[in-house]
């Protein structure tokens, strides 16, 4: 029986040395990642219970219940592995910055108002069938010290675990139409152009509740099991 | 079917999610001998790596409602993280092997377009001689990157270096 999971498809996952992302210099590895055999280790993984991560769903309020400031936004999608299976009652975690483009985060010194009312954080877990969904406010974008002018397109970052530790996926999801999103070198940085641009989501009339809040959908892919499926 | 979605950097403000808590894999009263994990991370240049994200994983114990098997932890101005879990046994490997004690090790931060992985296996450990992926690490140099070596009672430190001169062995996962 062979429950490895399979490598990453060529050109689907950005380089460790981006030149254009400058922060990339230094940090990566000079050397190939060394080649081993998946054990359980590998193949098996943490479990979260809601118990311990209470869902955060609605990032709209704060604490004691104010409403924050921006445009109220409904992210949904549904999280599958590469042959199209649902991952189900797996736990998403949700970082941003609020409507003005500023972090709740000490080291964010973008002169931007801040919200007392919007920390930024999120915590949903998918259903059965894959499916997640939470209440959110639409971030700005802001400036990084990456190049002269240089701008973050708008983007949610979203933490995924899956079922095994070979699963575990760090993203952001870009929002459709993003003017910024040709000059940014770390949405540019995955070779595959089909592959960048599935970060970014898809306003969805579906998702969107009336007279409430857009909705946009965000499907996301984790690694499958087994040999590549022959193509069909 | 698809592709697995790209990964992006964690970037600079993950800590918007943290809970200091995770860092501590005994929290929940699990018994064993409980040891501390703690090292630096550091650039190619030598300097700490200061907003970075150090998530472990490790099937023994086995996780259980009193041992969740996953922590996470910050790294400080020093580049410095620190976890405390407890200290794993053999583990079970392909076929007919057995694998030395080690814990799986996830790096993310800033700079990083991809998570890294790498484990901690514990010095002077005798299955380290006979553990499958410590003998496919030819260089001693570069197995002894994955060794955590022992600094006071119950604390075993493990430097990770991004890049460059002793540069950590990851692993392709
Ligand atoms: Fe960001």
């Amino acid at each position: 029986m062979n429950s490895d999971f399979r490598p990453y498809a060529a050109g689907t996952q950005p380089p460790l040395d981006v030149p254009d992302y400058r922060g990339t210099a230094k940090r990566h590895p000079l050397r190939a990642r060394h080649p081993m055999p998946q054990t359980i280790t590998e193949t098996t993984g943490p479990r979260f219970s809601e118990r311990h991560f209470p869902v955060m769903a609605d990032m709209t309020k704060s604490t004691n219940g104010q409403a924050a400031l921006g445009e109220r936004i409904v992210v949904a999608g549904r999280i599958l592995d590469e042959d199209g299976r649902p991952v189900p009652h797996t736990m998403v975690e949700i970082w941003q910055a609020g409507a003005s483009g500023r972090y709740d985060h000490p080291a964010d010194q973008h002169d931007a108002p801040a919200d007392p009312n919007f920390h930024g954080d999120g915590r949903v877990f998918t259903d059965a069938d894959g499916n997640y969904s939470f209440l959110t406010i639409r971030p700005g974008a802001y400036p990084w010290p990456n190049h002269r002018n240089a701008w973050r397109p708008t983007h949610i970052h979203f933490s995924f675990f899956g079922p095994a530790f070979a699963t575990r996926l760090i993203t952001q999801m870009y929002f459709p139409g993003d003017p910024l999103l040709p000059f940014d070198p770390i949405f540019n940085s995955t070779p595959d152009v089909a592959a960048r641009n599935r970060l970014i989501a898809n306003f969805d009339l579906a998702i969107t509740q009336p007279d409430f809040a857009l909705g946009y959908r965000f499907d996301v892919v984790l690694r499958g099991r087994g040999a590549t499926p022959m193509e069909g | 079917m698809g592709f697995t979605t790209a990964s992006q950097t964690i970037g600079p403000y993950w800590h918007i999610i943290e809970d200091k808590a995770l860092a501590d894999l005994t929290r929940f009263g699990a018994e064993g001998e409980r040891i501390v994990l703690t090292g630096r991370v550091l650039d190619g240049d030598g300097a700490p790596c200061s907003d970075a994200c150090i998530e472990i994983w490790q099937t023994d114990p086995p996780q259980s409602d009193t041992f969740p098997g996953w922590g996470r932890a910050n790294t400080d101005a020093t580049g410095a993280f620190r976890l405390t879990t407890l200290k794993p046994g053999p583990v079970a490997g392909r076929g007919n092997t057995q694998q030395a004690p080690h814990i799986a090790v996830c790096i993310l931060s800033r700079g990083l377009m991809h998570h890294l992985v790498t484990r901690a296996y514990f010095q002077h450990e005798p299955l380290n001689e006979t553990d499958p992926l410590l003998v496919s690490i030819e260089d001693p140099a570069q197995r002894a990157t994955l060794i955590a070596v022992p600094e006071a009672t119950g604390v075993w430190r493990l430097d990770i270096r991004l890049q460059g001169d002793n540069e950590t062995v990851f692993l392709d996962v």
